[in-house]
Order: structure tokens, then sequence, then C-alpha cells
């Protein structure tokens, strides 16, 4: 196909530069600078989508972010779909596919449009609430064909084949927008030497200027346009960014930019070049120059291809020199319409008719309407469009002074294009992300920003102003004063003279009427992408949704990709009218981030992959590696899970990890435990009031077990401290609780006793620290320590002596988590591999065995030692534990947790308590997290009466051992209970007592 | 995302360097064991949920690892002051000071 709407010049497309491209499977030409909306255009393509609920052909309506039709789907590759981009704002690259992400099941073939009938009747408004809501499973059977139909797009199946990047910023002043009032903004705020940022969405900056019939000093604005670009090009301070849409607007002026680096040069960014970058900006001031979006009217099959707004009409024929049609109708309910019909006949096409739908309008634009020989049609309307696939006429009335009806007979006139003008809606967008409701305005016919708490200014088109001269005075305004309220010195900068007509009162037009009333009218649409008529938003009112909030959840008004900017203002109108309400005490309308949508890749960056969260890893990681470990994630450390021999299946690993460790030695890899350092005068009086037990007379050289609560008695975390000096401990935590237990420590001391002098710091990364248990664990540190005295009586269970192991300094404890004699050294951690290999040179003849995670839980449970967190919920309290010998209550200070176990509740003899299980089958182990109850066979809800744990195949009991949580537990001893399973079986266990080995503790006695 | 001045830094840093830790100003009662159950349950979690300013407690974690308070506006989240543990806000609402008269009372 040739590009017949294509004008032989004009435009500002590199006409040197040709493209080809695809869309739907078939091949295009166009040039440089040419959007895919633009090039559809030239090439003749109507109907590029069909619509979501009737199956309706559509084509493309709008020029800019506010298109609701012409959304695709591009990639030519699985790794570079990206769904959801506006044809309008998506230039054209050698190669670039495309496809309609609607119109399922395709453009040409119309079986959408024979069934939409029927699926519109099955989607009557109010849809998603009379139909999902009940019966639910309903939702199921519908979803599949919606989301289908509904053009939504699609993710790639495969990984982003790109890069893309964040970049933090701070400026003075960020512009949004570099139409007229943004660029006289930068640059009133550049000159005074105030850094600043001028984001705009479009890949080239001028915004109306790139179309403008006016002219600057003289002469078209390309001049003023060049010399204002090529003087912010030369500061330094100044940042232009183009194709960069500043997205949200967040709290403290905090604004997301989306820019897209390489979309428009290729389907993949060129090698090791980012394709997109999300700004994060804090600026000081803001100023919004974001402009308007033009307002189409409502009228019969106003949907029809062919319909489109009068401005993008006019940005076709100027920005990129294609014309649509040929034979233009043009409907205005205001001057600025008119420069449309003065752009089509200049392209050398007729202009139909312009259609005022004014009663007597007079002035500039109609004297120049009449001098160019228009055909005027004043106080008439186009009521409905002609047509079946596109349009083919347009059918005019006359109507009253205030729109709300036809008075006279209708004509017929052919055309191709139908545009119209219904005036404008500024783009209040960003000023509505941060919570500020936008406020209507009579005379201009919309809603302007409201007050906001955000350092922001307004200038041009947003705030109302839409004359040229009007923008460029206000953007020059609000640069200066946004540079000045971010403390740099005023500089006054004169604004340029503007030679434009004078426009005259617009009217107040939202809703043609027709001949028929609005229920039996062709359908008028109000939003195109979620197929809402002006019908259904009059059904919504008449069934009692008077908030406007409310008739848009009924109808789905606005909850397209392009969030209702074409529609919204219509809609609202239409329910006003239907509730003989003014618009503004119908309500406001208010969007939220993201302006238009945001690739998932520039929302993460760089965090993905291996930079999604840190990974922490032991001083001894590569010894692991090597020696076949498979790892488990606890919190971000990498810890050793178990050690598979070839051939080995886990079960049995753990099996010889276990068996290893209670018949010679084993050795695990304990780094990753949390270590605070606790330093101070008062830092003994400190532990007695954050743990449950006594610390007054902790002697140097001992360590005590301690139980951590918070002010509601419930268990938070546990772990071992040992006294280094009279002021100095240091506190172990659970690996995963290091951070919170700090920060906990911290909160009570800077908040609660300042007083006491203590100080904190974390250590964990400083220590390698390796846990040897098993009977010959003494032997194997006698043969690389002899400068402490091992002998049970001189080193005994729960000490710890500094001395050297290998040859390094070294810290030892003789603290036991397996039951087993045991002693954990914690060397320097650099020295932490050397020491780990030495253990192992001299091991070997015991056999030492390294074990992971999974044999250290088991042969904690054999000895019924608890892990906080796993068999502690936060509704877990000391006594429910069974460990009352680690509460101390006749402390003199009432330590955290106290009060909170002796709540009413907490003192129940029949709490869920810590009891061990045995199964009557000690094959089966039972799941973790199985529910108990008395009677399998209750009715349904049964009783239940708490849940396992903890639970394991012990291969030194021979059977399997759990414990878990069982209502009055501790009274219970000997009953059984049973864990009905999901597969219908019931699990049959016995209550014991959680030490299933070794219960006077004899093992590490030696 | 907020942008929170650290009293003791004495910077403006951003909120990801923060965590919030809940209202402040909520002492932790003299006697815990001379309280009710009612008392204590109150002390443990009854907390205000104002239509407005509100005084909470922030820690500068991925900084000084200091806890300080911040008066915030619920609504419009702007932050009035930051001020350090132990100091009182100078920024207050009418219930703020309905509160401390019945607190004297
Ligand atoms: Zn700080």
């Amino acid at each position: 196909m040739t590009q017949i709407n294509r004008l032989s010049s004009g435009g500002r497309i590199d006409r040197e530069t040709p493209i080809r491209f695809v869309f739907n499977g078939r091949h295009y030409g166009g040039y440089r600078g040419d959007t895919l909306a633009s090039a559809l255009l030239a090439n003749g393509v109507k109907v590029v989508g069909r619509s979501f609920k009737y199956g309706r052909p559509r084509g493309i309506v709008a020029a800019g972010a506010e298109e609701p039709n012409a959304i695709f789907q591009l990639g030519a590759e699985e790794s570079t779909q990206v769904p959801n981009v506006r044809a309008t704002q998506q230039e054209i690259f050698e190669g670039l596919v495309s496809r309609p992400t609607s119109g399922w099941p395709g453009l040409g073939f119309d079986l959408m449009g024979a069934a939409g009938k029927l699926f519109g009747r099955m989607l009557p408004p109010g849809f998603y609430y009379k139909t999902f809501m009940f019966p639910q499973s309903f939702w199921e059977v519908y979803e599949k064909y919606i989301r289908k139909a509904a053009g939504l797009g699609r993710s790639p199946r495969v990984p982003d084949a790109d890069i893309y990047d964040h970049l933090n910023q701070h400026t003075d002043v960020l512009v949004v927008g570099a139409g007229p009032a943004g660029l006289s903004a930068a640059l009133a705020a550049a000159r005074t030497g105030a850094r600043v940022i001028l984001a705009d969405e479009q890949a080239e900056p001028g915004g109306s200027l790139l179309y403008s019939r006016d002219l600057i000093d003289g002469e078209a604005p390309d001049r003023w346009l060049h010399n204002t670009l090529t003087e912010l090009a030369g500061y330094e301070h100044v940042q232009v960014l183009t194709r960069a849409t500043v997205n949200g607007y967040h709290d403290h002026n905090f604004l997301t930019i989306h820019e897209r680096r390489s979309d428009h040069l290729s389907d993949r960014a060129p090698e090791g070049q980012a394709r997109q970058r999300m700004h994060r900006v804090r600026a000081h001031w803001v100023v919004l120059a974001t402009g308007a979006h033009e307002r189409p009217l409502v009228f019969g099959h106003n949907d029809l291809p062919g319909c489109m707004l009068a401005s993008a009409v006019s940005t076709y024929i100027r920005q990129y020199g294609v014309v649509p049609g040929r034979r233009l109708v043009l409907m205005t309910t205001n001057d600025y319409g008119y420069r449309t019909a003065f752009d089509w006949q200049d392209s050398g096409h007729e202009v139909v008719a312009v259609v005022d739908t004014r009663q007597n309008p007079e002035g500039p634009y109609q004297e120049e309407a009449r001098a160019r020989g228009l055909t005027l049609m004043r106080g008439c309307a186009v009521i409905e469009a002609k047509g079946g696939q596109q349009v083919t006429g347009a059918v005019i009335a006359p109507i009253d002074a205030d729109g709300g009806r036809v008075t006279g007979a209708t004509r017929v006139l052919a055309c191709d294009t139908l545009a119209s003008s219904g005036g404008w809606s500024p783009a209040v967008h960003l000023s509505c992300h941060t919570g500020s409701r936008p406020v209507w305005r009579d005379d201009i016919i919309g809603f302007v920003p409201g007050e906001t708490v955000q350092r922001q200014l307004v200038a041009g088109a947003v705030d109302g102003t839409y004359s040229l001269a009007g923008c460029l005075r206000e953007g020059l305004r609000a640069g200066v004063e946004a540079a000045v309220k971010a403390g740099y010195p005023s500089v006054p900068t004169a604004a340029p003279k503007v030679n434009e007509l004078t426009e005259g009162e617009a009217m107040a037009l939202f809703c043609v009427p027709h001949l028929k009333r609005t229920s039996r009218a062709p359908k008028q649409f109000v939003d195109f992408q979620t197929d809402v008529t002006a019908a259904a938003i009059e059904l919504a009112t008449r069934e009692g949704f008077e908030s406007i909030e409310h008739v848009k959840r009924y109808t789905a008004m606005g909850f397209g990709t392009d969030q209702g900017k074409l529609g919204n203002i219509n809609g609202m109108a239409i329910a006003a009218r239907s509730m003989n309400k003014t618009i503004p005490e119908t309500g406001t309308t208010v969007f939220r981030p993201n302006y238009t949508p945001v690739t998932f890749g520039a929302i993460a960056g760089r965090h993905c992959d291996e930079l999604f969260d840190p990974k922490r890893y032991t001083a001894m990681h590569p010894w692991h590696v090597e020696h076949g470990a498979k790892f488990e994630d606890v919190g971000q450390w990498k810890r050793p899970w178990y050690y598979p021999k070839p051939g080995e299946t886990m079960q049995q690993a753990l099996d010889r990890e276990c068996r290893a460790t209670r018949e010679s030695i084993g050795i695990l890899d304990a780094s990753t435990l949390g270590k605070i350092d606790i330093q101070g005068k008062d830092a003994r009086e400190f532990l007695g009031r954050v743990y449950t037990n006594a610390w007054a007379k902790l002697a140097v050289g001992k360590c005590r077990y301690g139980l951590m609560c918070g002010e509601d008695g419930m268990v938070f975390d546990d772990g071992v401290t040992s006294c280094l000096g009279e002021q100095h401990f240091l506190m172990t935590t659970t690996s995963g609780g290091a951070a919170r237990v700090l920060e906990w420590l911290e909160f009570y001391h800077q908040t609660e006793w300042p007083e006491l002098e203590v100080y904190f710091n974390t250590v964990t990364d400083h220590w390698a620290t390796m846990s040897i248990a098993g009977p010959n664990s003494r032997k194997l540190l006698a043969e690389l320590c002899d400068d402490i005295d091992l002998d049970r009586d001189a080193f005994r269970f729960m000490d710890w002596r500094q001395g050297t192991v290998a040859g390094v300094p070294a810290r030892v404890f003789r603290i036991s988590f397996t039951g087993e004699l045991s002693f954990e050294i914690n060397v320097q951690a650099n020295y932490g591999l050397y020491v780990w290999e030495k253990l192992f040179e001299h091991g070997a003849k015991y056999n030492l065995t390294p074990y992971g995670t999974e044999t250290m839980h088991i042969l904690r449970a054999e000895k019924g030692f608890i892990i906080a967190g796993q068999d502690t919920d936060g509704a877990v309290h000391p006594y429910d534990l069974g460990m009352s010998w680690a509460v101390k209550e006749d402390k003199p200070f009432s330590f955290i947790g106290k009060r909170g176990m002796k709540r009413a509740d907490c003192v129940r003899e029949d709490r869920k308590q810590l009891v061990g299980l045995k199964t009557r089958n000690p094959k089966v182990v039972l799941p973790e997290g199985a529910q108990a109850v008395n009677d399998p066979n209750q009715p349904k809800p049964m009783t239940m009466l708490g849940h396992v744990t903890s639970s394991y195949y012990s291969a030194n009991l021979g059977r399997s051992i759990a414990m878990g949580l069982i209502r009055d537990g501790f009274n219970r001893m000997g009953d059984t209970v049973y864990y009905p399973q999901t597969d219908g079986s019931v699990i049959e266990a016995e209550i014991c007592s959680p030490i299933f080995l070794d219960p006077k503790g004899e093992r590490q006695n030696v | 995302m907020f942008y929170i001045h650290c009293p003791y830094c004495c910077e403006y840093r951003e909120e990801e360097e923060f965590h919030a830790k809940g209202q402040a100003h909520i002492a932790r009662p003299a006697d815990p064991d001379q309280c009710s159950d009612e008392e204590w349950g109150t002390y443990l979690y009854f907390r205000k949920n104002p239509r407005g300013l509100h005084h909470e407690i922030w820690v500068h974690a991925i900084g000084c690892r200091k806890f300080f308070n911040v008066t915030r506006d619920t609504q419009t989240y702007e932050i009035k002051e930051t001020y350090k543990m132990g100091e009182q806000p100078k920024v207050t609402s009418v219930s703020d000071t309905l509160e401390t008269e019945e607190a004297a009372q």
C-alpha cells in the first residue's frame, strides 16, 4: 500500500529517511519522524482495533497520550514484547513490528461485530457488579473471554532482553511539558542560574507550537522554538529530556520521569545501552505546564473510524504532512476548532462544512471562514455519523441555544472525516496525584488544578490559559517565581510578541442531542476504551448512582489504560445533566499515577536478577560449594542445607550427617547467627530488662541462654549471650532476627531508658563461627588448641575462653544446640576458611562430617530445643514452651514481657502448649502445619487443638519425631490426637515430652 | 516518597533510609506490675488514627540509627517538623491539647 494520505510537502518528518514497518502482519512505509499513528493514517489505514464490549471497528482519534483506540502490542521477538503502547506516541523505526492489542479475533473478520450484539447484551452497565459479585465462580468462565477480547495486551513469556536504569536526581525547578508555557518557564528559570529539568513526552519539544498557525515575533513559531532550545542547550545547569513522560507526582515533590531512550530506534536497545530510564527526581519547585486535551463531542455513532479530534487532524496535517481523508465535516463549540478547517483547506482538500453549535458566533474566525469561502452552518450540530466500517456521512440538524434538543429538519452531508471540538480539558492529572482535587471553572468550561500542599506552580493551558500569548507570559512568570522560591535572584525575561486571532465565547456542550432520546438513539460513545455510552451513564444515575465515583465504577468509565483522558469530563457532564445538577455539584475527577502506562522494566531498573536482593555469604562459602552443599536461604544468607554425597538422596544424607555427629563428630557453619556487641556500665542492667531471665550475676567467662519477649509476653527471639568483661557482652540472635533485635535494643535504649549507659553494635560479619559437636569434639579441638585448658572441669558447659585455634586468635564457647559435647569456635572472619580447613585436616580420622541447617534442625529437635519463629509464632509465651526456667519473675525491674504474660488470657491453664509428638506408625513423618483434633470423625469444621511446628525423621532414634502446639498439652501426656490430611487419611500421634533423646543431658556433660 | 529531615544528622534524606515505628509519646508505664489488664492492654494495643496531625516515631535505620519524632499530617502527608527523642512537638492540633488537659486532670 502506498502513502495515499501523505501530503507532498510540509510536516516535520524526514522525507529523506523512509522507514518500513509491520502492522498486523502487513508491511507499510513511512518516514523518520512519523508516529505509528501518523504513518498508518498516511497509508489510509482506518481500522486499528475493535472495541472491548461491542466489537465495533475503531480508528485513530487523537494524536497524543489521550488516544483511546490505537493501543498496540509491540515487539519483533518474544523477549521484546511491550503491551499497551499508544500508536500516537510510538515513533516508527526500520523493522518495527506491531499489532493491535484489541480486535480479537481479527480486524477484518467481523465475528465480534456480529457476536458483539449478543456479547454486548451480556455486558450491560454494572456488569462487573451484577455478574461478578455472585456467583463468584462465573468470573472464571467470563474472564478468559473478556481478557482476550478486551485488548489488554500481553507480557513477554521470556525474560526481557533489555536493561533499564534508575537515575536519582535533585533539581531546583522541574518543568513538566515543553510546550510554549513550559519552554518559557524553563527559559526564565534557567536565566536565574537555577538547576532546571525540562521534560516532555514527545520526541521533539514544542507542544502545540509544532502545529500552531500563530506567529511569534512575526514569524512561524519555529524560530522562537529553535532559539529557546539553543539557549537552553547552552546551560550546563539545564537538562532537556524528550521522550520523557513525567508519569507520577508523589509526596514532597518527588516525581518520576519515564524516559524512553531507544524505543524509537530499534526493537532492542543498542548494545550496552539502557532501553529506558526512570528518573527519580526530588524537585525544589515544580512548574506544571502539561497543557490540555481537546474534548470530542458525543453524538450518535461517534466511534466510527474517521471521527477524530479537531486538533488531532491539525496535528497530522501540520506536524506529519498527513491528511487523514478527503472530505471533512468539522463540528465545533468554539473558535479554536475553526483552525482545523483552515488547515484542511490549506492541505488542498475539501471542507464540506463547518458546523458551529453556537447560534450566532461572530468574530475574526468567522470572518476568515467566510473569506475562505467555507460553508458555515451555525446553530447546528452533527447528531449522528453515518457509515459501516468508517464514516461516510454526517447527519446535521439545527439545535437550540443550550444544546438541549434538535429544533428542525436534518440533512446528511457526505464526508470521510468528521472532526469535532468540544473545547479543552486541562491536563490536571499530575496535580491530582498527591491528593489535590481539581476545581471547575465555568469561564473555561473545564477543571483546573486545585489547592495543593506541594511546591507546585502551574502555567498555560493546564490552568485554563489557551491563548499562545497567555501561555508564553504565564510560563515566564512561573519560571521566575519557581527559581526565586528556590533561592535564585529574579532575572526578568520579556515575552515575545504574538499574532493570533482573538477567540469568542465557547459553548458548553458535551453530548449532542438526537431526535430520539438517549436510550433509543444510536450509541453515543463517551469512553471508547471501555465502550461506555451516554445511555449507560444515564442508566447508572437512574439506578441511583449519584456520585461520579460510583457512576465510574458502575459503568467502568475511565478504567481503561487511558484513564478516561478523553471521556471523563463528557461523562460527568452527562451524569450531571441526567440528575439536573451542575458539573461541580456532581463531583470532580481525580487521576492517579501513572499518567500513561509504564513498563515493569523501568520500574524495576537494575533491581532484578542478581541485584534483586543482596546475598550474604559466610567466609567458608567456597568450601561448601566445592563440597556439593545444597543451599537454603535464611534471610539474605545462603546457608548450607545438607551435603549430599554422590548418589545419596536428601534423607540418606541427613541420616548420615545425624549419625556421624552423634557417633563421632559433625561440624556446622554457624557464622550467620546474629552477633551484637554490647558495652557500657549499664549493659548488665539492660540485658536484665530485655531478657526474661537473670543477668546480674553472670560472671566473666560465662554464657547464658535467654528468651526475648515483646511487651505482650510473647517470645520473639532467643540466643546465647556471653559475658566478655564486667561491662562487655556478646549477644547472639537467630540468623533471620539479627537486624530486628538490634533495632529493638536501640528502640528501648533511645526511647525508654536513655539514662542507661550502654552501646550496641552489630558484629555478625566480623566473625566466622564453626560449631563442632559430638563425642570426639574435645579431642579434635585439643589437636589445634594448646592454650585453653579443655578439661571438663576447667572449661565447663556454658563457659567461653579466649585462646588460639590453628594458631589463629579465637573465642571458644562450650555451648550446644545438639545436646552433644560441643564447642563453638569464633575467629576473625578472614581466617574462617583457613581454620575450617585445618579442622578437616585433623578431623578426617574422626570422620569429621559437615552438616547443614536441616541436620541442625533434626539434632536440636531430638533434644526438644526450640527455634524461635518456627516453634513460636508471636502468640506463644515462655510458659507455653515449658520454659519457665528461663523466666525470672523476681527481678527488681519489670522486664519486657513480664506484665504481658500475666494477662488473664496468658495465665489460663489450657493454652496451646508445646509438646512432643510420636506418630503411631514410626515411619510416618507428620507434615509441619498439620492441625490436631481429638476426634477425626467429628463433623466439619472440626475443633482444632493446635498445629505441628517441627517434624522430622530421626535416624538416631529410628523413627519420626515432631513438636507441636496442643491445647492444654502439658496435662495430656500419653493422650492420642489425630491429624486429618488433605487426602482423607488420618495420622495418629501420641503426646509426649519434646525431649526425645538423652533427657538427663548426659551426652554434653562429659 | 517522603523527604525526611533527621534531627540528629541535620540533613534531609530519602524515605528509603527510614522506618516508621508508630505513634510517638507513649511512655512505658513506670510500674507495669501495678497496671490492670485494661491499662496494660491500652498501652499495648490502642493507638490513635487521626485525620490530620499525628506525632510518630521514625528511625534513621540506614543512617545514624537514631529514633526521633515526626509530626505529620495524615491527610496531606506533609511533615510539619521532626524533633529529637525527649523533646515535645511545636506543631500541635486541638485534639493533642485536649488530651494533655485530660491527662492532667
Ligand atoms: Zn540520622
